[in-house]
């Protein structure tokens, strides 16, 4: 394997479509939740230990080779906002989109024919890390990393915050980012063996709710 | 073992009779578990689970189990909240609920909340198994600390499987030792109710309710399959109520 091939995923240049979408921040952002870097770290932390650890897990377990059809609707499961859904299958579709032209493989076509419509995106994630020759550690990494990294630049371009805040909440986020990454493929090792109601479920009533709220606005920055 | 709880579990099962109204063929209270039949509505029947005791304490196990059988319908409520509490034994609680329900069964469960208390440290699990066909609604509510207190340690996890799919697999952890930025502003935001309540119709099958916000901060949102989910955060136990029972009322209508 080649450890670059993580840094192409993980780039935020990577051109799977992460950009337009908030992780919820731009929600909270609105409700007066986030207005500097402490709420914005709060955000993050939150974040990462539940929707986060559940993205990081389902990557992970896609990346070993779990079934991607059970770990979607394991997804699906662990997601009952609509809006949140319909974001992570358009975030899966454009990642898709992105994968297939980068590491060419007849796993991610296959896993593109089953849905056309789009995957759970951290499910992508997890076999395009798998197609590039990465582990389920990485895949868990960048799917953690990712879970407080978007709403980082979000929250900068939504309230003008300063950029190095922004990096310094991301830094103090580190070692908690280690131990998710963790626990999510300990879980992975275990859906391996009994299936994928050993997947994490963590929730985050919050966000659930927000993203309802979000989707329903007429005008926003960013799509979800 | 190491704990020296209390093990109490507590089962129901609700049959149709012979004459096209629910019997219960089975109910057994346990220790601090106790179960009362009381005067139901139309052909179901109705159960009141009655604390006999304070709890659970740390170290105990309560589980209930229930089974709705086919054409059955079952309700169930509680006399009062329950409160988890710190007790003498080391250790956390478990309060474990198991439902089935078959097809043409239908369970309502609408105990009080759960409270918790400073100093507790209780972990919930909950999984109902439902038959394709059968009819569910079900609330919890948790109230993180009484009045002024800071809240206990809690973990809760749903899990609803219709036909052997998953539709719904939640956990929520709160309170001192839970994943950092619980209360936080992606998760509670300092709220101190949560609440959610899950409906299940087979009519959702046809046509599901559009995702809607209610209030502040409670949403319903259509799951995958024939159900709803909503969510809901207030301030306290009385205004989570309120909203929960608005949102059962709008689907009920």
């Amino acid at each position: 394997m080649s450890r670059a091939a993580l840094l192409v995923l993980a780039d935020g240049r990577f051109p799977a479509g992460g950009h337009a979408h908030s992780g919820g921040a731009e929600a909270a952002v609105k409700g007066g939740l986030i207005t500097g870097s402490d709420g914005l770290e709060a955000f993050c932390r939150g974040r990462l230990h539940t929707a986060g650890l559940v993205s990081a897990a389902l990557a992970a377990a896609a990346a070993l080779g779990v079934d991607p059809v059970a770990l979607d609707a394991a997804a699906d499961a662990r997601t009952p906002s609509l809006a949140l859904r319909v974001a992570s299958r358009k975030l899966g579709r454009q990642l898709m989109r992105a994968a297939r032209a980068t590491w060419p493989s007849r796993e991610l076509d296959v896993v593109a024919r089953e849905f056309p419509k789009g995957a759970h995106q951290p499910v992508v994630l997890g076999v395009a890390a798998r197609v590039a020759g990465l582990g389920a550690d990485d895949a868990a990494y960048c799917s953690a990393y990712e879970s407080v990294s978007g709403p980082a630049s979000a929250v900068v371009r939504l309230l003008s915050l300063d950029p190095f805040d922004a990096t310094g909440v991301l830094a103090r986020l580190a070692p908690e980012v280690d131990r998710v990454v963790g626990a999510a493929v300990e879980a992975a090792g275990e859906v391996v063996v009994g299936g994928v109601d050993a997947l994490p479920a963590a929730s985050a009533p919050l966000l659930e709710i927000g993203a309802e709220a979000h989707a329903a606005w007429p005008v926003r920055l960013f799509a979800s | 073992m190491t704990t020296a709880g209390v093990r109490a579990t507590a089962r129901i099962a609700a049959r149709l009779d012979g004459r096209g109204t629910t019997a219960l063929p089975v109910l057994e209270s346990d220790g601090p578990l106790a179960l009362r039949r009381t005067r139901g509505r139309g052909d179901e029947a109705r159960v009141m689970l009655v604390g006999a005791m304070s709890g659970p304490l740390g170290g105990d196990r309560f589980a209930v189990e229930a089974e709705v059988g086919a054409g059955a319908r079952l309700h169930l409520g509680s006399a009062a909240a329950t409160i988890a509490l710190p007790g003498q034994s080391k250790g956390e609680a478990r309060y474990d609920v198991r439902i089935d329900v078959a097809a043409g069964g239908e369970l309502r469960w609408l105990p009080e909340q759960l409270i918790s208390a400073q100093g507790s440290d209780l972990c919930v699990s909950t999984r109902v198994d439902l038959a394709a066909g059968a009819r569910l609604v079900f609330r919890e509510e948790q109230v993180l600390g009484r009045a002024g207190e800071d809240p206990g340690r809690l973990s809760s996890r749903l899990t609803v499987r219709l036909d052997g799919r998953t539709l719904l697999d939640q956990e929520v952890a709160c309170g001192p030792g839970a994943p950092g930025g619980w209360d936080g502003p992606a998760v509670l935001g300092g709220h101190r109710a949560l609440g959610q309540l899950v409906v299940v119709r087979p009519e959702f099958g046809e046509r599901a309710p559009e995702p809607r916000v209610l209030g502040e901060s409670a949403a319903l949102t259509p799951l995958v399959g024939p159900a709803v989910l909503v969510t809901a955060l207030a301030p306290d136990a009385l205004r989570l109520r309120r909203v929960l029972d608005e949102a059962l009322a709008a689907l009920d209508g």
